[in-house]
């Protein structure tokens, strides 16, 4: 039995409704209990702001396409070097760091669960592997099936229980724990070098749109009964003029799920353009916020951009050729037999460009008008928009005024008449940074009864311990106050152990990965098919028995299981 | 006993449908594998134990003498090397990078004398790629540029590509076309539709050629290039150009002719190049069945494929200065760790005199050319035969081998474990 206490915090839970309340956390064995016996080891948190772990919603990390941009980068690698030091391995990297330079960096902010966004069935070992080599976050992977030809026929078809039994299959093999679209039919048609423009196009050969595709899948998904909603990378991403088709997409979502949303809109800044051509581009973020303020069923991330060197990755295979062709830096793309695809190229958002500073400002727009903070969650959509270590200075842009009228004076000067962001005087506060990086994040994947995201008994002791006194900072004026406190917590707690503290990595950490497996029926079950079997046996390039994930591979592995309406 | 559905470790083909019939605990059949796969799957002669070399005599000793042998030797390197990785599993490469890690070693593995040029080229460039089964699928047109599959991985035209039946190909044999580039006529280009033979030292002449014809520059192709006529190149363009699907499979013969990492650039470019007009994909035919795994573990452990050395703390990367051939032909390393791989067969005579003076270790299940070179060698199962493991296809499909036969021998995982677990005693700085 090992105890912990932590004295005098300063707690900030919003799930458990508490904010700013100065008091003891007690935990045992790796979990939030009502009280430790005297023995407890302390930890004096002496009123610094106390959160639950932070919680990354969409970060991508590990698996075959980050590994690629390593892979291909041996400039970002040497942009990132530390040794070996204490318990910390060497680490390399900063876009896209190695698994133990993500661990660390995301350890000393605090962070402790991380979501990678993007996991091709085919190549899912890949992404279990690097999570057992990222070892201070607990981790979870989003499946993808935006190009699923099994998933596909079946909408054609017309058959959504079949769509969802092909999820329930896939997941449980491939110990995937979400849904993911990104540019659904886009990436099959990727494939014969096409893409799809927005949702009403049809996909080469299977003649499905992508409207048919996003509203069978959420159907599919909540028939499941999953913990997560469907995660929806819209088609078109970065092309101006695109909110349109973002509103089109959101607009096909019914409100199904009592506990949590329907969609998870993925990056929305990338989605939140006006214009028709770069010469007009300009922010449409106010329409964007103005309906997901009306819709409770839609959960989006920021997807800031922050201004510098980054890498873009994504299963979004089109628009990587497209940016490819303007950046003419260097490109790799990565098709996936019978499911998706991929593509990397290495970016600079420069203050300079217009572009980038209305993107830099969308980003910003989307989180100050959404009303709700549950509804918009922070990311970069790391590394796309920016690396995660940018995470405390867009929480200090969200929190002053100051700091964001500071920075528009060093990016385009056009920017101004683009954008509504200079018009905007909301300041986030702490419960709302809060509910941002954790506690939404939490309720939007569904994992808070799982102990995930707060604070009160029975859950995980994932706990982050800042630098910061709240009622001694004031956000508004003292941000880089607020950017050193959360670059570096005082102490983060994972599973009840302190695993970092001040900027250091202090053991070898006990992650554990989560997935899914949904009970179907006899008659859903896809591994028994017939037909499944047969496609499956002439068309992919592994035999189904070698397809699913062994058991090996999760170190720590945490099922959650669900009975399907199926 | 049948086991079915084994995975073959032999080639970057990773092939995952053989059958393997076990009697007594031996393979007395093997169905589905080529004729490579079968050898490795039938055995060969094995050492039964570690064995030590005693002046000019070898030395039964016991797994604990070998480790320990091992991990003093690298400990008390100054600037030791860790060469091979590339034929056994990733669970040992991970032990292997930590170690490197802990004692400030250099670790490189195999690719850097096969396919470390294309590489630097993707480093350059990029790459655009997909899995086999996207080929298998939908190529209409493939082209193999300095390989040669009918002897190297022979059971990559049936399983991906010639005769391979493909979802969007009525007929495959016949709606798909095979264009095959090389030096002298092989065996593969028997079976091709068109067969370019170039010079040697020719391919980036006639890479760059392409590349002017499909970007229209057709009127400064001059009538041959490199022993290629202007109208076969035009021809060849205009296949690529009106392909649907087109997917390149270069091998050794462009990344170790002159031109070099050169060569996989100006391919890489063309490819990108013909993406303005239609799908095209390229990848390297990867030799080793796991060589492809190194590549990948040592990315998302050290930040670089191949070539890491850790003397100064953090992982530094510089192929042709920290790259196995190099560090031996300088006469820097003072003792070499080599697992799964026989340098002894490949590498520089300059290099292997090196070999002769210093300590090494080997980790191999069978005696090979290096077994001379050693002073203790460390038999230890096979992957995919005797031990389970994850090992990556030449397309980056990772697939876990299965055991189809139990012995008594350690795995590679776990004879390094075991090593790393005596080097940690040690205090370190």
């Amino acid at each position: 039995m090992t105890e912990l206490l932590v004295k005098n915090a300063c707690v900030i839970d919003p799930l458990s409704g508490i904010n700013g309340e100065v008091m003891d956390l007690a935990i045992r064995d790796g979990k939030i209990v009502e009280e430790v016996s005297d023995a407890a080891e302390v930890v004096d948190a002496h009123g610094m702001l106390t959160m639950p772990g932070g919680i990354d919603s969409h970060t991508h990390i590990c698996g075959t396409k980050v590994n690629f941009g390593r892979y291909m980068s041996p400039e970002d690698m040497r942009a990132g070097r530390t040794p070996r030091r204490g318990a910390m391995h060497a680490t390399s990297g900063y876009s896209v760091p190695t698994t133990y330079g993500n661990s660390y960096r995301y350890s000393v902010m605090g962070y402790t669960t991380l979501l990678e966004g993007a996991m091709a069935p085919l190549e899912a070992r890949h992404t279990h592997e690097e999570f057992s080599y990222t070892p201070l976050q607990d981790t979870m992977a989003n499946t993808l099936f935006d190009g699923n030809w099994g998933i596909l026929e079946a909408i054609r078809d017309g058959d959504t229980k079949r769509v969802a039994a092909i999820i329930a299959w896939t997941l449980s093999a491939v110990k995937g724990f979400g849904v993911k679209l990104t540019n659904p039919g886009g990436t099959e048609a990727w494939q014969w070098g096409k893409n799809v423009t927005c949702i009403r196009d049809p996909v080469p050969y299977f003649e499905v749109t992508p409207a048919e595709i996003i509203r069978s899948v959420v159907e599919a998904n909540e028939l499941l009964h999953l913990p997560h909603s469907v995660h929806l990378h819209c088609n078109n991403l970065g092309t101006p003029g695109n909110y349109t088709c973002t509103l089109g997409s959101f607009g096909l979502i019914p409100d199904l799920n009592k506990k949590r949303q329907t969609l998870y809109a993925t990056h929305v800044q990338f989605h939140a353009y006006g214009g028709s051509g770069w010469k007009d581009f300009c922010s449409k973020s106010e329409p964007i916020a103005n309906f997901v303020n009306m819709r409770p069923q839609i959960v989006m991330d920021m997807g800031q951009v922050m201004f510098g060197r980054t890498t873009t990755m994504t299963a979004d295979g089109p628009m990587e050729f497209n940016l490819y062709r303007l950046h003419h830096d260097k490109w790799s793309n990565h098709d996936v037999e019978l499911e998706t695809g991929s593509g990397i190229i290495p970016v600079v958002y420069r203050r300079k460009n217009l572009v980038n500073s209305i993107m830099w400002a969308i980003g910003l727009e989307l989180a100050l008008l959404t009303k709700s903070p549950w509804q918009c969650l922070l990311t970069t959509d790391n590394p796309n928009g920016a690396p995660f270590v940018k995470y405390p200075e867009i929480i200090a842009l969200l929190m002053s005024k100051r700091y964001r009228d500071a920075e528009f004076a060093t990016i385009h000067p056009d920017t101004g008449s683009r954008v509504p962001l200079p018009a905007i005087e909301r300041e986030l506060d702490w419960h709302e940074i809060a509910v941002m990086t954790r506690a939404g994040a939490a309720r939007a994947l569904g994992i808070q009864d799982l102990g995930k995201g707060h604070l009160a008994p029975g859950a995980d002791a994932d706990v982050a311990i800042y630098p910061l006194k709240i009622d001694e900072v004031d956000p508004s004026a003292e941000y880089q106050r607020v950017i050193d406190g959360f670059s570096r917590t005082e102490y983060t707690i994972k599973r009840g152990r302190v695993v970092a503290r001040r900027g250091e990595c202090l053991v070898d950490g006990s992650n554990a990965t989560f997935w899914v497996a949904p009970k179907v029926s006899e008659a859903y079950d896809m591994g028994k098919d017939p037909d499944f079997i047969e496609k499956f046996d002439r068309y992919y390039t592994v035999r189904m028995r070698n397809y699913p994930v062994q058991d090996e591979y999760l170190t720590r592995s945490r099922c959650i299981e669900t009975e399907a309406d199926l | 006993m049948i086991v079915k559905d084994a995975v073959c470790p032999f080639c970057g083909c990773l092939c995952d449908d053989i059958e393997v019939e076990v009697e007594g605990n031996r393979v007395v059949a093997v169905t589905n594998a080529c004729e490579l796969g079968m050898t490795k799957f039938m055995g060969e002669k094995r050492l039964k134990n570690p064995i030590l070399r005693v002046e000019n005599e070898w030395k039964d000793i016991t797994y604990d003498e070998a480790i320990r042998y091992a991990a003093d030797m690298l400990l008390s390197a100054e600037r030791p090397l860790l060469y091979g990785w590339s034929g056994t599993h990733g669970e040992a490469q991970c032990v292997g990078v930590h170690m490197a890690e802990l004692i400030h070693g250099v670790i490189d593995n195999t690719s850097s004398v096969c396919h470390g040029p294309s590489i630097l080229a993707i480093q350059e460039v990029g790459h655009p790629g997909c899995t086999l089964g996207v080929v298998k699928n939908r190529a209409d047109l493939v082209i193999y540029w300095g390989s040669n599959p009918i002897d190297a991985h022979p059971r990559h035209l049936s399983r991906y590509t010639r005769y391979a039946e493909g979802f969007f190909l009525e007929n495959a044999f016949r709606d798909r076309k095979v264009i095959v580039v090389d030096v002298r006529k092989t065996e593969t280009a028997n079976i091709a539709d068109e067969f370019v033979q170039i010079k040697p030292g020719g391919d980036y002449a006639v890479l760059s050629a392409l590349r002017a014809i499909v970007q229209g520059k057709t009127d400064t192709i001059p009538r041959t290039v490199a022993g290629v006529t202007r109208e076969q190149l035009i021809r060849v363009a205009n296949l690529c150009k009106s392909a649907k699907f087109g997917a390149v499979y270069f091998g050794l013969g462009l990344t170790m002719t002159q031109g070099k990492y050169k060569n996989i650039r100006n391919a890489i470019e063309f490819i990108s190049e013909l993406n303005r007009h239609t799908k095209f994909t390229i990848s390297a035919m990867r030799g080793h069945y796991n060589v492809y795994g190194s590549n990948e573990v040592n990315t998302w452990m050290t930040g670089y494929p191949f070539g890491i050395d850790f003397s100064r703390g953090i992982a530094f990367y510089n192929p042709g200065e920290t790259t196995a051939v190099d560090i031996l032909a300088r006469k820097e390393c003072d003792a070499a760790l080599i697992v799964g791989s026989d340098p002894a067969a490949h590498f520089p005579r300059k290099c292997l005199e090196h070999l002769a003076e210093i300590p090494v270790v080997q980790l191999d299940p069978y005696p090979n050319a290096t077994t001379a070179f050693c002073n203790v060698q460390i038999p230890v199962a096979v992957t995919g035969i005797d031990a389970e493991g994850t090992a990556y296809r030449m397309d980056g499909v990772p697939i876990r081998t299965r055991r189809v036969l139990s012995t008594d021998y350690l795995s590679d995982e776990e004879v390094l474990s075991r090593m790393y677990a005596l080097m940690q005693e040690e205090p370190r700085p």
